[in-house]
This record gives structure tokens, C-alpha cells and sequence, in this order.
């Protein structure tokens, strides 16, 4: 405060000090002398008498202060303008600080959000996936059982020719029947697909097969396991072979490693029955 | 108009030579500069009511500078820098206002 005092001094002193001053220097001081009549100076005019550029030392330093004035002025602007934080004063920093840890909180927890809706999207889809995967592989099962896919895989072949009679309709019930029992997962014969709800009938004709005229030589193609299919159940003593033979057939079953079944059924929707809620039984 | 004329000339070679100021006059600057214009304006309202003085200009001129930046620099070292620079702003600015009053009196007669 002392030295604000001090240049306003400076300031007022300018007043007492300049009339006293004034008169006895230079010629060009008489004109403000002049100026500064009683009769009270106009300022534009006054302006301009004072403007008129006059050689004299004082003037040069007048001069020289502006420019210096000018240029310091010039330069601290600039200064300030390319200074960045190093400008800002304490407090200043402590809240763009503070701003900044906020505005990281608020990102952080934003990120984690968006990561933890990542992760249960991921999850979803892979649950999604794996139902998809279960659906597939019941649908392939349920197709080769029920018919409606090809299938592949080891298992028997017979070939079963009338020779001395005709073979009835129960006595090839009766090798389907043993091969289900050792585990035929598909069936063929001819080229019929049995599936569960194939049956054999005695017909004027031969035997049909779900509505089918079978002709002989009857030629079964079973996927199974072939140990279990070929000796054990078919050619158990009087079993299904062995009526075969009675029956005037010839035949016997040969294990292969792999037993092409092409035939397929298409399978109706069930007209009558829909799925049982699960856990209901 | 000399005044003027230094007033631009230092304008542009401040604008052609950017300097950048040492670090050690970077707090005084500004406080000199804004000394400066209080400077400046008193010797035009003293152009005005008719009673300037180039002598008087230029000690008033150099003083309100070297005062400032010393207050400054006393402040630093007294570890109230900031506020006394910003007291030395207050009053420049008030007396800054002052003047310039007195001239819109003296030109606009308002």
C-alpha cells in the first residue's frame, strides 16, 4: 500500500509540480503553458499540440519508454498466452487436480461397467453357444435314431436269400427284433430305413415292409457294435438265424468296420403328443 | 505522437523479435507492465489538464516500474508474493481508472 501512496503521489505530484516547472524551460513548454490557461484547455486541441512531434531529449526518452512499454507489453502477453499450467496459481491447480482424479474416477468406473456388460455379453453368447451345440448334437442323435439322418459306423451285414421257401414277415420281425436287442443304433434294409415304428406284414405278394414290397434277397445293413450284433445275438443257437434257416433262408452275418446306411424317413410331427414339461414326470 | 510512435514501434518489435523472458523476471513483468500503463495514463491526463511534464513523465514512469517490481520482489521474499501483487494490481488498476476518467472528462467533456 505504501508504495501504491508512493506513485500516486508520483501522480498528483505532477500538478503542483509542472506549473512551477514549466515556464522557465524550453520555448515548446510554453505552449502548455498556453494550454493551460485559466480559460481551461480543450482536450482534442491540447492532444494535438502535444502530439506535434518536437526534437528534444526529453521527447526521445518519452519515446523510448513507450516503446519499451510496447514491446514488454507485447511480450508478456505472448508469455502468458503460450504459458500453460506453470501460469495457474495454486488453487488453480488444486482444482483442475481435483477435476482431473474425478474425471478419472468417473472413467474408471464407467470402463468397468462397460467391461463387466462385455463379460456377461461373452458369457451369454458362449451359454448361447453351448445350447446351440447341445440342440445340434440332439438333433443329430434323435436324426440318426429316428431315421431321418445317413449314418456311418461298424457293424453287420447280412444278406439273407430264400433258397428253399419263403421267409414270413415273423421271422424277419425276429432279426430286427435281435438286432435291436444287441444295440443296432441304425438299420437298413434293402432300401428301407427300420425305424421304431417299422413293422413287417405277410402280403399276397411277399413281405412288406411299412407298406413297401420287400423283394429277397433281404439285405440288412445294421450299425452296432459287431461283436454283440453278428455272433452273439443273431447266431445264437435258436435264435433269429437260426429260424432263418428253418425257414428255407440262407445267410450269415458279416462284421464290417464300416457300414454305410444311406436310406432315411422323413419323420411326421406328432399329431397327438407334445413335449412333457421337464422335471413333470 | 513521438509517444505514439514508440508505443508502436516497440509494439512490432516486440511482435518481430519474440523474446521469451527469463525466468527470473517472469513475476515482475507483468506488474511492470501494468505500472507502465498507469504511468502512461497519468501522463496523459497530465498532457490534458495541460501540465505535463517530459520530466516528470519519465521519473514517474521509471519509479512506478522499479516500486512495482520491487514490491513484487519483496512479497517473493517475504513469502506473500501473490497477495502483494495482487494489492499492487488493485492499486494500479483503481488509479488506472482515475486517469482515465479524468481524460474521458477532458475529451468527451462527460
Amino acid at each position: 500500500m505504501v508504495p501504491g501512496e508512493h506513485r500516486s503521489e508520483a501522480a498528483t505530484d505532477m500538478i503542483p509540480a509542472v506549473p512551477a516547472a514549466v515556464p522557465p524551460t524550453t520555448p515548446s513548454d510554453d505552449e502548455h503553458a498556453a494550454g493551460s490557461t485559466p480559460a481551461g484547455p480543450s482536450g482534442p486541441r491540447t492532444l494535438w499540440a502535444a502530439g506535434r512531434p518536437r526534437a528534444s531529449r526529453a521527447q526521445f526518452f518519452v519515446a523510448l519508454l513507450c516503446a519499451l512499454l510496447g514491446f514488454a507489453l507485447v511480450v508478456q502477453v505472448r508469455q502468458t498466452n503460450v504459458e500453460g499450467l506453470s501460469a495457474l496459481g495454486q488453487s488453480d491447480l488444486v482444482r483442475i487436480l481435483d477435476e482431473t482424479a474425478q474425471r478419472t474416477a468417473d472413467l474408471e468406473r464407467e470402463a468397468a461397467a462397460l467391461e463387466r456388460s462385455r463379460q456377461e455379453l461373452l458369457s451369454g453368447s458362449d451359454q448361447q453357444q453351448a445350447a446351440l451345440d447341445a440342440a445340434t448334437k440332439t438333433a443329430t442323435t434323435l436324426g440318426i435314431l429316428s431315421g431321418r439322418l445317413p449314418a456311418e459306423g461298424p457293424g453287420i451285414e447280412v444278406t439273407i436269400t430264400e433258397s428253399t421257401g419263403t421267409i414270413p414277415a415273423l421271422t424277419l420281425f425276429n432279426v430286427l427284433e435281435e438286432m435291436r436287442n444287441a444295440g443296432a443304433e441304425a438299420i437298413q434294409v434293402n432300401e428301407q430305413r427300420v425305424v421304431a415304428s417299422s413293422y413287417f406284414v405277410d402280403t399276397d405278394d411277399g413281405v412288406e415292409i411299412d407298406g413297401m414290397l420287400l423283394t429277397p434277397p433281404y439285405h440288412w445293413l445294421a450299425i452296432g457294435d459287431p461283436a454283440a450284433l453278428a455272433p452273439t445275438a443273431l447266431e445264437i443257437p435258436g435264435g433269429a438265424m437260426a429260424a432263418v434257416r428253418n425257414a428255407g433262408g440262407r445267410g450269415s452275418p458279416v462284421a464290417r468296420d464300416k457300414i454305410q446306411i444311406t436310406a432315411t424317413r422323413t419323420v411326421s410331427e406328432p399329431e397327438f403328443a407334445t413335449p412333457a414339461p421337464i422335471g413333470a414326470g | 505522437m513521438i509517444a505514439v510512435l514508440g508505443l508502436i514501434i516497440g509494439v512490432v518489435a516486440g511482435l518481430v523479435l519474440e523474446p521469451t523472458v527469463p525466468t527470473s523476471l517472469q513475476p515482475y513483468l507483468p506488474i511492470a507492465v501494468v505500472a507502465a500503463l498507469d504511468a502512461l495514463f497519468g501522463g496523459l491526463r497530465a498532457m490534458l489538464d495541460g501540465i505535463f511534464n517530459d520530466r516528470v513523465f519519465l521519473v514517474s514512469f521509471l519509479s512506478n516500474v522499479v516500486v512495482a517490481a520491487l514490491i513484487v520482489f519483496l512479497g517473493d521474499q517475504l513469502g506473500v508474493g501473490t497477495q502483494l501483487s495482487t494489492a499492487v494490481v488493485v492499486v494500479l488498476g483503481i488509479r488506472i481508472f482515475s486517469n482515465a476518467a479524468a481524460i474521458r472528462r477532458h475529451v468527451l467533456k462527460a
